[in-house]
C-alpha cells in the first residue's frame, strides 16, 4: 500500500464517491447512474465479472472503497463500448472502468497477478524503454511472467504461430539484442515524465 | 391600433383528441367562437383507441360521449375534420391561418349504414387498430367516430371500386368530385393540441420489435384487449393466435433514454399497471390457471395520487415486478421471447421466457412530424411551450407527456389563456 492510499483515506474518509469524482477519469459521471442495469446486461463478458459496472457504481456510492478498488472487474473490460452505446444516460462507462483500474493501480490496491494488469505493465515498460514496442521481448515477457517452466510451456504451445510470424517477416528474432528504438529516446522519456508530472499535479499527488 | 381593430375573436384549436376537444369546448362554452380542426376523418384521437382508463378502469367511450354531446349542442364551435394547418402568419390577436382540407368523398347525407364498405374490394392496414387488423377502403374509423360518416380512402378514387361504392350508396352520400381545398381563416389565438404518437419501437433495436411477432407495443395491447379490437378482446399472440398467458411488460421502452426519448413519458408505468388488470381478467375463469404479468422496470412512477393503484397491483399474486431495464430480447423456436438482463435487487443475471412482450412505449410529441410556425418554442423533446408573441399555446400531450386526466386539465388552462388573448384585444378596440 502506498502513501497515495494513506493520503486518500485521510482526505476522503467515507466519501468514496467524492474521491472517485476527483481522481478517477470521468468519475464525476458515477452519480448519474440510475441503476437500470442495461450496461450489465449488454456486456459481452458480463457473466464472467464479479462486479458489473452497474454494481460497481452502486458500491462506489455506498462507500465500499476497498471492495471496489480491489475488484478485478474493471480489469476485465475489453473496451467494446457496448455499454456506452446502450447507456440511457450516456455515461462513458468504458472510460470510467479504465479510470478505476488506473486509480486502483496508482494506489497500489489493484489485484495482484491480474493478467490484464500484468500485461499492461509489461507493455508500458516495454514501450517506455525504447519508445517503440519490441514485440519479441513483449511476447517473451508475457510468456515467462509466471516463471521459467510455465514460460517454456507457453512458448512451445505458441511455437508454430511464432515461426510463422518469423517466416512472414512479422517478427524479427534479432530484436532480442536490444531492438529498434526512437532516435531521440531521451526527448521521448522527458515527454513521458512531464506528462506524468502534469497528471500528478492535476490529481493532487505530492510525489 | 388599426391592426387591433381587425383582430379576430375566434380561437383556433388544432387537434381533435381529448385535449383539443376539451380546449375547444371550454372556450366555446365561455361564449367564444371556436374552430376545431382535426387532421384525421374523426375526432377522438388516441384516447378513442384505448380500451380502458386508469385508475377507475372505465371506458373512454364514456368520456368521449359526454364531450360529443357538449359539442353537438354548441353553436359557437365549428369542427373541421381532414383539415391540416399548413401556415400561420400574423401576431397575437391577429393570425391568418392556412388550412388544407382533404376531401372525404362522402357528404352529410351519409347515414353510416355501411353499404359502401361492403361493396368495395380491397383492404388496408387499419390505423385505428395500429395496423393489427385490416379495414375496407370505404370505412367508418371506429364506433365512436365523429362525424359518424364514412370515408373513402383516396387510393380508390378513379378506380372501379369508387364507382361501386357510389352505386351501393342509397342516400346519394358519395361525391367523387370533391377536391382538396386550401382556405385561409382569421383567428385571434391558437391552441395547439396536436397530441402524441408512440415512439417508433423498431428503433429500440435490442427489443426486436418488427422482427419478433410477439413483441408488441402498449398501444397495440390496448387494441388486443378491446372487445371491438382485432382479436375481439382476447389476448392472442400475433405469431400463432394462441392465448398469451405469460406476459412481460417492459417499462421505459424509449423513454428516459438519451438514445431515444430523453423525457419520462409519465403514463407508461400506470398504463402497464392497468394492463395487468386486462391479463388477470382475461383468464379469470380459465381452468388452466390465471394469466401472469411480469413488469420489468427501472423505477415505478405511479405519479400523483396513483400510489394506491400501484399498491393494489403489487398485492396481486399474478403480477411480478423485476427491477431491471431489460438489456435484450431473443426469440426461440416456439416464437417465445427470452428476456436477458441483470436485476438491480441483488444483481442476478436472468434469462426469462415469456409468450408475449409488451413494450410500454414512450410518448413522442406528434408535433415532431409536423411543421410548426417559426416563432413557436419547443423543449428539447419537441413538446410545445407556446409562441414567443404569447398568442399561441399548447394543450394536453402536445405540451408535455400527459394522461387523459392531466390532458383535460392542461386543455382547460390553455383555453383560458386563449380567451385572455382575445379579450385583451377586445379591450383595446373598446378604448379607441
Amino acid at each position: 500500500m502506498s502513501d497515495h492510499n494513506n493520503q486518500a483515506v485521510a482526505r476522503y474518509r467515507n466519501d468514496f464517491l467524492k474521491e472517485v469524482e476527483e481522481h478517477v477519469e470521468e468519475g464525476e459521471w458515477v452519480k448519474m447512474c440510475m441503476q437500470c442495469g442495461v450496461c450489465a446486461g449488454s456486456c459481452p463478458l458480463g457473466a464472467h465479472w464479479e462486479h458489473t459496472p452497474q454494481k460497481l457504481f452502486m458500491m462506489i456510492r455506498a462507500g465500499k472503497r476497498e471492495e471496489v478498488l480491489r475488484s478485478d472487474a474493471m480489469w476485465m473490460c475489453t473496451s467494446c463500448y457496448n455499454c456506452v452505446v446502450r447507456c440511457p444516460r450516456h455515461l462513458p462507462i468504458t472510460h470510467i472502468m479504465h479510470g478505476l483500474a488506473s486509480y486502483a493501480h496508482r494506489l497500489g490496491l489493484a489485484p495482484k497477478n491480474q493478467p490484464t494488469r500484468e500485461f499492461a505493465k509489461i507493455f508500458w515498460d516495454n514501450l517506455v524503454n525504447k519508445g517503440r514496442v519490441n514485440e519479441l521481448k513483449l511476447t517473451l515477457a508475457l510468456y515467462f511472467k509466471d516463471g521459467l517452466v510455465q514460460g517454456i510451456k507457453n512458448a512451445l504451445a505458441m511455437q508454430s504461430i511464432g515461426l510463422g510470424m518469423v517466416k512472414a517477416k512479422r517478427l524479427n528474432p534479432m530484436e532480442i539484442f536490444g531492438g529498434h528504438g526512437l532516435r531521440d529516446l531521451k526527448g521521448f522519456q522527458a515527454i513521458v515524465a512531464k506528462a506524468r508530472e502534469i497528471e500528478d499535479k492535476k490529481k493532487g499527488y505530492t510525489n | 391600433m388599426t391592426a387591433s381593430i381587425a383582430t379576430s375573436q375566434t380561437i383556433l384549436v388544432v387537434g381533435g383528441g381529448i385535449g383539443g376537444m376539451t380546449a375547444a369546448l371550454e372556450a366555446a362554452e365561455c361564449g367564444k367562437q371556436v374552430i376545431l380542426v382535426e387532421r384525421n376523418p374523426t375526432l377522438g384521437g388516441r384516447t378513442a383507441l384505448l380500451y380502458r382508463y386508469f385508475p377507475k378502469m372505465c371506458h373512454p367511450t364514456c368520456g368521449l360521449e359526454i364531450n360529443l354531446k357538449r359539442l353537438k349542442g354548441n353553436r359557437k364551435l365549428r369542427v373541421m375534420t381532414q383539415a391540416e394547418v399548413t401556415a400561420v402568419s400574423g401576431s397575437a390577436g391577429d393570425y391568418t391561418v392556412t388550412l388544407k382540407l382533404r376531401p372525404r368523398y362522402v357528404n352529410k347525407n351519409c347515414t353510416a349504414c355501411g353499404d359502401c364498405g361492403k361493396s368495395v374490394a380491397g383492404e388496408m392496414a387499419n390505423p385505428y387498430d395500429y395496423g393489427l387488423s385490416k379495414i375496407k377502403l370505404a370505412y367508418l374509423p371506429h364506433a365512436m367516430a365523429y362525424p359518424q360518416r364514412y370515408v373513402l380512402d383516396p387510393a380508390i378514387i378513379g378506380t372501379p371500386n369508387a364507382e361501386k361504392a357510389k352505386a351501393a350508396c342509397k342516400v346519394g352520400a358519395i361525391d367523387l368530385d370533391m377536391k382538396e381545398e386550401t382556405v385561409e381563416i382569421k383567428v385571434g389565438s391558437v391552441v395547439w393540441a396536436t397530441g402524441w404518437k408512440p415512439y417508433d419501437a423498431a428503433k429500440i433495436q435490442p427489443y426486436g420489435y418488427g422482427r419478433f411477432a410477439n413483441v408488441v407495443t402498449s398501444v397495440e395491447f390496448e387494441r388486443l384487449a378491446d372487445p371491438r379490437g382485432p382479436t375481439g378482446g382476447k389476448l392472442l399472440r400475433p405469431s400463432d393466435g394462441q392465448p398469451a398467458k405469460n406476459i412481460a411488460f417492459i417499462q421505459c421502452a424509449g423513454s428516459r433514454d438519451e438514445n431515444h426519448l430523453r423525457h419520462c413519458s409519465r403514463i407508461c408505468c400506470m398504463a402497464s399497471l392497468k394492463q395487468t388488470h386486462y391479463v388477470r381478467e382475461a383468464y379469470a375463469d380459465d381452468a388452466a390457471g390465471p394469466g401472469k404479468s411480469t413488469i420489468y422496470y427501472i423505477d415505478i412512477r405511479a405519479i400523483d395520487r396513483f400510489e394506491d393503484f400501484y399498491k393494489k397491483v403489487q398485492e396481486d399474486p399474478t403480477v411480478q415486478f423485476v427491477k431491471s431495464k431489460v438489456a435484450s430480447i431473443k426469440q426461440n423456436a416456439s416464437a417465445n421471447l427470452i428476456l436477458h438482463g441483470v436485476d438491480t435487487e441483488g444483481y442476478h443475471r436472468y434469462a426469462q421466457e415469456h409468450d408475449l412482450v409488451v413494450l410500454a412505449i414512450g410518448m413522442e410529441p406528434e408535433a415532431n412530424g409536423i411543421k410548426l410556425p417559426a416563432d413557436m418554442l419547443v423543449d428539447s423533446s419537441g413538446f410545445i411551450e407556446g409562441s414567443k408573441d404569447g398568442g399561441q399555446f399548447a394543450a394536453g400531450s402536445a405540451a408535455s407527456p400527459t394522461d387523459v386526466n392531466r390532458s383535460v386539465q392542461s386543455a382547460t388552462a390553455a383555453a383560458l389563456r386563449a380567451i385572455q388573448v382575445v379579450h385583451r384585444t377586445a379591450a383595446v378596440e373598446e378604448a379607441t
